[in-house]
């Protein structure tokens, strides 16, 4: 691409075969659902696919990163790129906090016979609204038998997570600075108060089995609950995966004091995640 | 009516200059490998064209098949069971499968053309992008042949139909969407990317073609709204194979809150068929009447103007499930207000045309069509609009006729005036004018004809997605069916055209038209695989 400053990648085999890997595991989750555990190989191997086509194709760009293929406009790309993605899982998000909104503001008030939407209430004639939802309408689902204090587990994991974002900004300031010194101990800092931070969601989910009552299938509070903490500690395993890769390459030697914009994109990631979770300890556990 | 046509601009007489030749190439992989390994914009951009023609197909044989069932009262082709699975399948290949990859396709090369960039933004997430469609939608249609049936709760899958009572295959249909979600997100990506940054120097925003424009904002809603939908079908999974219950009463869910959710990403969806096509048609008519678009400003703020509003209207899906007063009324006006901007935009392709000199074309008899057809599809949905008018209407076969007249005599028209319009920038050849008029004139009657009649039956009261109805339909049915298979068999024209138009024909030169002006009419017709290694000069004219 001789000619040109806008680096053009030549043909490469990784989007094709991410394409292929996504889809055995998409097979797999559906045969492991639908038909039972002999799905399990399949995706599995899917998974495993999708896993190294990402590494491998992640390593091609920081390949390319390091060899000097990228100019400012190209970081631009990137940071339009990333800036955006983050947008679709803010609205990812949306739509399971509307949901909980939803419910808590609509449905569950129509169905107690509230306002002109009262004949829902002939279903279920004893049913009475609250939220936390204790007694689902119909006797035959049973909610939780009580609710998780949110100044407990859930504060701790809040304060771990804020901490974790200014750790993260420590860091970041130490790579600006060229402080390398700085910026693996607060790297390391931060990786691993995510670890703590999936722990104690860990201890949490057993808790709540084991204790609390609350599951999946006890109703619209056990529903939403894993729904908004399970795809947002998700959101957090992947993201410490990434700190992670970014401990790795710092250690390394990569990145500079002005071009970093790998460790920035995780950076923002983490920081998204983390304001996530501010929306969660409010909504889920405290109100 | 060839000779009435001006003289095609030829090689001598065009003024344009080449933009950008291929340089010597590196080796590149052959045959197959090349199609699947690629990151070049216009082969990417090829590949979504030929898909989408291939899922357009597919999804007018499930039409075909409704529509033989529908032929005459009564049940003689098909079990009811098998007229659900078509009739949803048709709307979930059409809208996911053959309308947006086409124009995601469309947008793959001509965006970068248009703006002067060299190529996408990120190139190799450009070929993932397209791969992940043939997965999603291998897998799609597989379910139809899976144990139970494929998806026969309707192309909206309102719950409950689609999580208690649906078929086992569900959960295969939701991961297949999720597949095709992701493909439009990333693809969507890109597109922003590349038009926030890879203009070429010297063009800014307000400078930048329409398709360009109506395609940010377009990519802006599908970031938007899909993950919605990932959000809402990952909900469904879960109630279905996890005992959840976000739709389900029962448990102090609503099966109401799944409508919401569709909605809040469906209608932003029908926006995302829509803006494009209003971005092809603001660039076909001016060049056809030699003159500047008439209001660009307007019709930039015009479009931003219905994205805003697309994410205020959702509930005029749902006037009759049971909304509050009030909701009622807020949903009514907000969806009368779209009106609005899409009038500035109707009103500011006539005030192009007026006092033009027009000519003919292939591409402008499309785009024509689509400017007269997708206003009946609007007035119809201004009708829909009306809360207390849509209880009569609603689930009728007249809210069929109105969104197929705004999705076939619209969307699709336009896309077609955009394959023909840029055909000859694609193969250095212009499609053969008498074939390209049967194949207009044979569609404009089928699509009228099958779906003008819609109107009536839904006004008398046929129910849509029902195998059977009552004798006093049967007219209108009649002339729909015919009208299918008249149109159904006229795209049969447009393949044969695009063949020949691949293989030879009048030469294009590279101002394929003569009153074409944006960036992409100079380079060489057919545009060479690399264009815009180093940034054309664009020279802004005032709008």
């Amino acid at each position: 691409m001789s000619g040109g400053s806008y680096y053009v990648p030549e043909s490469s085999k990784w989007p094709i075969l991410a394409s292929l890997a996504l889809g055995l595991m998409m097979i797999g989750t559906g045969m492991v659902l639908v038909y039972g555990a002999s799905g399990m190989p399949v995706m599995a191997l899917g998974l495993l696919g999708v896993l190294a086509v990402m590494a491998l194709w992640f390593r091609d760009v920081v390949i390319e990163s390091r060899g000097g293929l990228y100019d400012d406009q190209m970081d631009r790309s990137f940071r339009w790129g990333m800036g955006w993605f983050i947008f679709s899982e803010v609205m990812f998000f949306a739509a399971f906090f509307g949901a909980l909104f939803y419910v808590r503001t609509f449905a569950l008030p129509w169905l107690d016979g509230e306002g002109a939407k009262g004949v829902a209430a002939l279903l279920w004639p004893d049913f009475t609204a609250s939220w936390p939802l204790l007694n689902p309408p119909d006797p035959s689902i049973s909610g939780p038998r009580e609710t998780f204090s949110p100044w407990h587990l859930p504060l701790v994991n809040t304060l771990i997570l804020v901490s974790s974002s200014i750790t993260l900004t420590i860091a970041h300031e130490g790579l600006k600075e060229g402080v390398r010194a700085s910026t693996r101990f607060w790297l390391t800092v931060t990786v691993l108060l995510g670890l703590c931070f999936i722990t104690i969601q860990g201890v949490e989910y057993y808790e709540a089995y084991a204790h609390y009552g609350i599951t999946l299938q006890a109703g619209i509070y056990g529903a939403t609950f894993f729904l908004l903490t399970g795809f947002h500690g998700l959101h957090v395993i992947i993201g410490t995966i990434i700190l992670a890769v970014m401990l790795v390459r710092v250690f390394r030697g990569h990145f500079t004091a002005d071009s970093h914009f790998g460790f920035e994109a995780a950076a923002w990631y983490w920081h998204f995640v983390d304001v996530v979770w501010i929306g969660l300890f409010l909504f889920v556990y405290v109100f | 009516m060839a000779s009435h046509l001006p003289p095609k601009p030829t090689p001598q007489h065009s003024t344009a200059t080449a933009g950008g030749m291929a340089e010597a190439e590196h080796p590149r992989p052959s045959g197959l490998m090349r199609w699947l390994l690629t990151t070049n914009h216009k082969e990417i951009g090829s590949l979504y064209l030929i898909f989408s023609l291939t899922m357009f197909f597919i999804g007018g044989i499930f039409a075909l098949v409704v529509r033989a069932e529908l032929f005459q009262p009564g049940l003689q082709l098909v079990r009811p069971e098998f007229f659900n699975q078509m009739t949803t399948m048709h709307g979930l290949i059409m809208v996911f499968g053959a309308i947006m990859p086409a124009f995601v396709g469309l947008a793959n090369w001509m965006v970068p053309l248009q703006i002067g960039a060299p190529d996408m933004a990120l190139p190799r997430l450009n070929n993932f992008s397209f791969w992940l469609l043939p997965v999603a939608f291998t897998l799609l249609l597989s379910t139809l042949l899976m144990p139970g049936g494929g998806p026969n709760f309707g192309w909206t899958f309102y719950a409950p139909l689609s999580t208690t009572y649906a078929p086992p295959s569900t959960t295969f249909f939701i991961l297949s969407l999720h597949i095709a979600g992701i493909s439009s997100i990333l693809g969507a990506i890109n597109i922003i990317a590349t038009i926030l940054n890879l203009r070429a120097p010297g063009m800014r925003m307000m400078d930048m073609p329409l398709f360009v424009w109506t395609w940010l904002i377009t990519a802006f809603l599908l970031i938007a709204v899909m993950p919605v939908l990932a959000g809402v079908i990952t909900m469904m999974l879960m109630d279905i194979n996890f005992g959840t219950s976000f739709f389900n009463a029962a448990g102090g869910g609503d099966p109401v809150l799944f409508q919401h959710l569709f909605w809040f990403f469906g209608h932003p969806e029908v926006y995302i068929m829509i803006l494009p096509a209003f971005g092809i048609v603001s660039a076909i008519i001016p060049t056809f009447c030699r003159k500047r678009l008439f209001g660009y400003a307007s019709m930039v703020y015009a479009t931003a103007a219905i994205a805003i509003l697309s994410f205020l209207v959702w509930a005029h899906h749902m006037f009759v499930v049971g909304l509050p007063l009030v909701a009622e009324l807020f949903f009514m006006y907000t969806t009368m207000l779209i009106a609005v901007p899409t009038g500035v935009k109707v009103f500011n392709w006539v005030a192009t045309m007026f006092r033009g000199s027009i000519s003919f074309e292939p591409p402008m008899l499309f785009a024509l069509a689509f400017v007269v057809q997708f206003t009946v599809g609007g007035f119809s949905g201004l009708m829909l609009a009306i809360s207390p008018a849509d209880f009569q209407y609603h689930d009728t076969y007249f809210v069929v006729a109105h969104f197929h007249y705004v999705l076939v005599p619209g969307a699709l028209f336009a896309i077609l005036a955009g394959a023909y319009y840029w055909l000859p920038k694609w193969t250095g050849h212009y499609p053969h004018l008498r074939l390209s008029q049967w194949h207009f004139w044979l569609s404009v009657i089928g699509v009228n004809l099958t779906f003008f009649p819609m109107h009536f039956a839904g006004l008398a009261g046929m129910p849509r997605r029902i195998p059977d109805y009552a004798l006093q339909f049967a007219d209108f049915n009649l002339a729909s069916s015919l009208g299918a298979i008249l149109f159904g068999a006229s795209q049969l024209l447009f393949v044969l055209v695009i063949i020949k138009c691949v293989r030879g024909g009048e030469k294009a030169p590279a101002r394929a038209w003569e009153g074409a002006e944006d960036l992409e009419w100079s380079v060489p017709s057919p545009a060479p695989l690399h264009t815009f290694e180093t940034p054309p000069e664009f020279h802004p004219h005032q709008h």
